[in-house]
């Protein structure tokens, strides 16, 4: 696009410039720094920016970087194929001359070897050490593979039109200039997440993006809801957190290295079901849970809709709480190898994607109905990892990130055109008012029920086919009635929002309007983005990077734009046992729509009556399980009492401050006899002197 | 050479720091003890040059040096000392001079 301009120009004007800047280990760093700048420059002198332009330059600035960043991970991937090209033709070349020299076939392999596609590129200098104690080595080198091109291009991509969207929504807010520039700081992190080379790149990402979600949550920090939730993000993530930094701790401990392709490659050598990589998988997961809200670590996701809408969208759907499907796919090798944490993935995954589910048929929030939405897909995400299928849970990420970003923009929307309305029960009747929003967001929810040929309807059908492949149908079973569910809510949601009569007051009625073009444009190309992208075919694009045992089939010349694939032709890879699939999804997807128009458009006193009915589950669902309300309790008991009993009056008062008052007071005793020494005659101090004298020059005469 | 003459020398040298001490220990007036603390310094000073002639160098000869700028910057401190005591006490009774203890 716009690089590959510059680019040409450049090779014209200045054809060494151009090969300098040009190159696969220029641009991906820069697609990496640029959003750091936007940060920087908008911190140091975001005031100034502010007062010059009075409006939108701070929030032009940080698109403008973002944007950018993108248009590096486009040239970064073009690019990438055209080296893989270039490999491949020079193996061809080599084979085709050994060929000639009559070779034999085996001789043949040695020397030219198999065709693998997409070696990892190591971006930076190996020699410059990041981290350097004691021979604990760690460059500062990023990694670059085709699973680090996907996340990048959906953080970059799905980020650009955010931050568009956020010109718009927040274009009131007097505290714009904090704002673009903590947007602009998570997008550098969350790129660091990805494109880090090892572990502990890997975690600073980590942490950077859990501090800009704490940041942002707590945008508004003046009202007391937000500031808490951003408080309980952070405190279950450090939970999490604590779980990730054993597991580095433990691979370093096991492989001898941080490095992620090191790790990959040693685990290829060690033999299925070790111990301890079932620990490190275990350990690594618990960051997972933390990070991408699974069961019991999910309490923050739904909290944290306190923070601006856009924000959800970006961090809280599309990106960062993905980072834990990517790390547990980035090291899928790993956990390939200890069918007891699969077997752990794929069980957590699946009770978070039904348990998520349930709760979200009970919300009223139009913003929680989503989290718990995004809760139960990321659960599908692990649902997919843990039965193997790494690139398929890449695959619905991909996915993932842009109907449930067009899902909370288009929220936003609504929000929005309601001046702040956020509960469902007072919208209505939306749909010729706002119909730019109602259409985007129709497709919206079509792609995450899963309707041809949408793309939540592509991914979602591998997994389930996934699960089959893997023989489990009890998470068969699971996924299919989560998809059901699924398709339930989000239909609610849709007719609740969007059909019937307005519930809300009539000054509210008479205040709704469509969005500016900044948000409707994001908006319209997430829809195109949540139609389309599901005929690109990610999973064979990403498959080089798990090295499982089948061979991949992916050719150098094809790239993800090459993998257009017909549904038809995609349903039948998945092989002959799976071919009545697509329609039983699509058949679910449809079955949940319709009672979800039954419910909420033709029989409005229909879900009332159930409620009414099933009194016990409908209280458990609103109770949300009563995650939160265990979670209160054992705090309240435990940790504050353990803490003001224990910490407080044990440790703190007897033992602190025990020792260091003991210290005074030990002191003081010596000292009141000590003192006595002080008599105030000069001859009496004199007398000790010349006794010293003598004493030395005695020692130093006969003792020695 | 000079060994005939260093011994001589060193029992005066001797004599007159017992002197000293003596005087330091059993005078009162803070005049009288100063001045025998200058006794004592001047006694070293004579070992040390009897020294440095017995031993043919001349180190022993720039110590006195020294020796003799700090007794000077002693006896204008000390005796400034002196005289503010002298003001404030209005006595030169070294065992009146006993405030700085418990």
């Amino acid at each position: 696009m716009l690089l590959t301009l510059v680019e040409w120009l450049l090779s014209k004007l200045a054809p060494p410039v151009a090969e300098g800047l040009f190159r696969l280990n220029v641009i991906p760093w820069l697609a990496l720094m640029l959003p750091l700048g936007g940060f920087a420059v908008l911190w140091l002198w975001g005031d100034a920016i502010k007062r010059d332009r009075e409006d939108r330059g701070a929030g032009l600035l940080a698109c403008l970087t973002v944007i950018l960043a993108f248009d590096c991970a486009v040239w970064t991937g073009l690019n990438m194929h055209k080296a893989e090209a270039e490999r491949e033709g020079e193996r061809q070349t080599l084979v085709r001359s050994l060929e000639q020299q009559g070779a034999d076939a085996s001789g043949l392999k040695a020397i030219a070897g198999p065709y693998q596609p997409y070696q990892p590129y190591l971006l930076g200098r190996p020699d410059i050490d990041w981290i350097s104690v004691a021979g604990l080595r760690i460059p500062f080198g990023l990694l670059l593979d085709p699973l680090t091109l996907v996340m990048m291009l959906v953080v970059s991509g799905v980020g650009s039109l955010i931050h568009i969207y956020s010109l718009g929504y927040m274009a009131h807010d007097p505290e714009r200039v904090r704002y673009f520039s903590y947007l602009n700081l998570f997008t550098f992190f969350m790129l660091l997440l990805v494109m880090g080379g090892n572990l502990p790149l890997l975690f600073v990402g980590w942490e950077g993006v859990g501090l800009c979600s704490y940041l942002l949550i707590g945008f508004w920090f003046k009202k007391k809801s937000a500031s808490d939730a951003g408080n309980k993000a952070f405190i279950v993530n450090r939970i999490g957190d604590a779980g990730l930094i054993l597991g580095t701790i433990l691979a370093f401990h096991t492989f001898g290295t941080f490095n992620l392709v090191e790790i990959t490659d040693a685990v290829a050598a060690r033999p299925a079901g070790l111990a301890v990589i079932t620990t490190i998988a275990l350990l690594l997961f618990v960051g997972a849970c933390g990070k991408s809200a699974q069961i019991p670590l999910h309490v923050w996701l739904p909290d944290a809709m306190e923070g601006p809408t856009p924000v959800s969208a970006l961090i809280h759907a599309a990106t960062m709480v993905t980072a834990g499907v990517y790390m547990v796919a980035r090291l899928g090798p790993l956990y390939a190898k200890s069918a007891t944490a699969m077997a752990v993935v794929a069980g957590v995954g699946a009770a978070t994607a039904l348990v998520a589910a349930t709760i979200a048929l009970v919300q009223t929030d139009i913003k929680k109905v989503l989290a718990y939405s995004t809760v139960s897909q990321l659960g599908y995400m692990f649902l997919a990892c843990g039965v193997g299928a790494f690139g398929v849970g890449i695959f619905h990420l991909f996915t993932h990130a842009f109907f449930k970003a067009l899902l909370f923009l288009g929220s936003g929307s609504v929000i929005h055109a309601l001046s702040g309305e956020q509960d469902m029960r007072k919208m209505g009747g939306l749909r010729r008012k706002i119909p730019w929003t109602f259409w985007t967001f129709a497709i919206g929810t079509a792609a995450i029920a899963g309707i041809p040929p949408l793309a939540g309807f592509f991914s979602k059908d591998e997994i389930l086919a996934g699960t089959l492949a893997a023989h489990k149908p009890l998470l068969f079973g699971l996924g299919l009635l989560t998809a059901a569910l699924t398709a339930f809510y989000m239909a609610r949601l849709l007719f609740m929002t969007f059909w019937g009569s307005f519930r809300g007051d009539h000054e509210a009625e008479h205040h709704v309007h469509e969005s500016p073009w900044t948000m409707l444009g994001p908006l319209v190309l997430l829809a195109v983005g949540s139609a389309s992208v599901g005929f690109l075919h990610v999973p064979e694009f990403v498959k080089p990077v798990f090295r499982l045992e089948e061979p991949a089939k992916v050719t150098a010349a094809a790239g993800v734009l090459g993998h257009l694939q017909s549904p038809a032709a995609q349903a039948a890879a998945h092989g002959a046992h799976a071919a009545w699939l697509p329609y039983v999804a699509t058949l679910t997807a449809l079955l949940g729509i319709a009672f979800a128009y039954l419910f909420y458009v033709r029989r409005r006193d229909l879900p009332d009556k159930i409620a009414a009915a099933s009194r016990t589950a409908y209280r458990v669902l609103e109770e949300k399980y009563g995650f939160d309300l265990a979670y209160n309790w054992f705090a309240s008991r435990f940790v504050v009492g353990g803490s003001s009993l224990v910490l407080w009056k044990a440790v703190d008062v007897a033992a602190i401050d025990g020792a260091v008052n003991g210290t005074g007071t030990m002191v003081n005793a010596v000292s009141r006899w000590a003192r006595l020494l002080q008599t105030g005659f000069v001859r009496g101090y004199a007398l000790v002197m010349l006794g010293g004298a003598v004493a030395l020059v005695g020692y130093l005469l006969w003792m020695r | 050479m000079s060994g005939a003459l260093a011994q001589p020398a060193l029992i005066l040298s001797l004599l007159l720091f017992t002197l000293g001490v003596v005087g330091v220990f059993l005078r009162r007036n803070v005049i009288t003890v100063f001045m025998c603390v200058e006794l004592m310094l001047n006694a070293v000073n004579l070992a040390f040059v009897a020294f440095s002639r017995q031993m043919g160098t001349l180190d022993g000869q720039v110590l006195v040096f020294f020796v003799m700028t700090v007794a000077a910057a002693e006896a204008a401190v000390g005796l400034a000392i002196i005289i503010a005591i002298h003001r404030h006490q209005d006595t030169l009774d070294l065992d009146a001079f006993n405030l700085l203890k418990w």
